[in-house]
């Protein structure tokens, strides 16, 4: 059965996204890119250090080649920032595609609704593919589907808390009304929470955190891999209606009886 | 000689600097790269049309693992 992602018309096996930041080591990059299973990466663009220009950083050791790079403008706390840093991702990379990032707010890293609209109308003017991260607003969900959005990304829960989908409601309203297709991103901690929204019906789940500070990155990132699938088997799949009350699952006919235990 | 700023420094240069003769004087040549001067981004391949000046400020960036 084909059932591929297709985001901007570009379509992917994989419905697991991952992040390259907080990895402890080259290795654990390595390990959990090729056993997640992910065909795109999320980078951050930064400042290179002049005091050391050629020192290395881990995405040196990644073969570009194998994976659509999808540059952040993790760090921009107004429109304008995010504006300026997707540009500067666009020459870095070669890559028209943006995750619009716009977060005032280092405490809770909650995304500025109104930046984060203006800085994605400004960049889909110029030519941007942008997948803007969101709170789980099905509003602002739709605004950013009208103006062009090529996804949306709401959050699950604060980046990298690991608390999981504390946003199920608005997810699944979200889920209802796009036409564009849904990343959960952000908070996912253990996959049964990439299970639970890709049961729902998201099309696919972003992952940084989790994979690459798990005791084992390797393992647990093909641990989402199997947990994104999973979930998208079952939504596929159709779960059954909840009741209130029990249905026996084993007949409640010919049941044996125990003669002369009684009393 | 003239003065500039990159990335948030501030720096002595000989005088006016093509940003590829920058670049490689640093060693940077072949690497994934994007500068801006004076808060416009250079397309990729004017890094040998444009001139750093006195008083420019330059941001010189390049990707890092992020989520």
């Amino acid at each position: 059965m084909n059932d591929d992602l297709v985001i901007a018309g570009v379509t992917f096996k994989s419905r697991l996204i991952t992040g390259t930041g907080k990895h402890r080591s080259k290795q654990d990059l390595l390990d959990s890119v090729e056993r997640s299973g992910t065909e795109m990466i999320t980078v951050a663009i930064r400042r290179l250090n002049l005091d050391d220009p050629t020192q290395e950083t881990l995405l040196d050791h990644l073969d570009w080649d194998r994976y659509r790079i999808l540059p952040n403008t993790a760090g921009s706390t107004t429109a304008d920032e995010a504006v300026f840093t997707a540009r500067l991702a666009r020459e870095v990379t070669g890559s028209n595609w943006i995750k619009v990032e716009v977060i005032p707010d280092a405490q809770y890293l909650l995304p500025d609704p109104v930046g984060t609209f203006e800085a994605s109308k400004r960049l889909i003017d110029e030519g941007f593919v942008v997948l803007p991260y969101i709170h789980a607003d099905p509003v602002l969900a739709r605004r950013l589907e009208d103006i062009g959005c090529a996804t949306v990304m709401p959050l699950g829960s604060p980046i990298g808390s690991g608390r999981g989908v504390l946003t199920s409601e608005e997810i699944q309203i979200i889920i209802e009304q796009s036409s564009v297709p849904v990343v959960v991103d952000a908070g996912l901690g253990v996959p049964s929470d990439a299970s639970h929204v890709m049961e729902m019906g998201a099309d696919c789940v972003l992952v940084n955190t989790a994979i690459a500070q798990a005791d084992d990155p390797g393992g647990m990132g093909e641990a989402f891999k199997l947990g994104v699938e999973a979930g998208r088997l079952a939504y596929l799949a159709g779960r059954i209606p909840m009741k209130e009350q029990a249905s026996a699952s084993s007949p409640t006919t010919g049941v044996a009886v125990a003669a002369g235990r009684s009393g | 000689m003239i003065s500039v700023t990159i990335n948030g420094k501030q720096y002595e240069l000989d005088g006016p600097t093509r940003v590829v003769d920058y670049l490689e004087d640093r060693g940077l040549a072949n690497r994934s790269l994007a500068v801006a001067i004076n808060g416009d981004v250079l397309p990729r391949g004017e890094f040998a049309g444009v001139t750093i000046r006195d008083g420019d400020q330059v941001e010189i960036v390049r990707p890092v693992g992020g989520g």
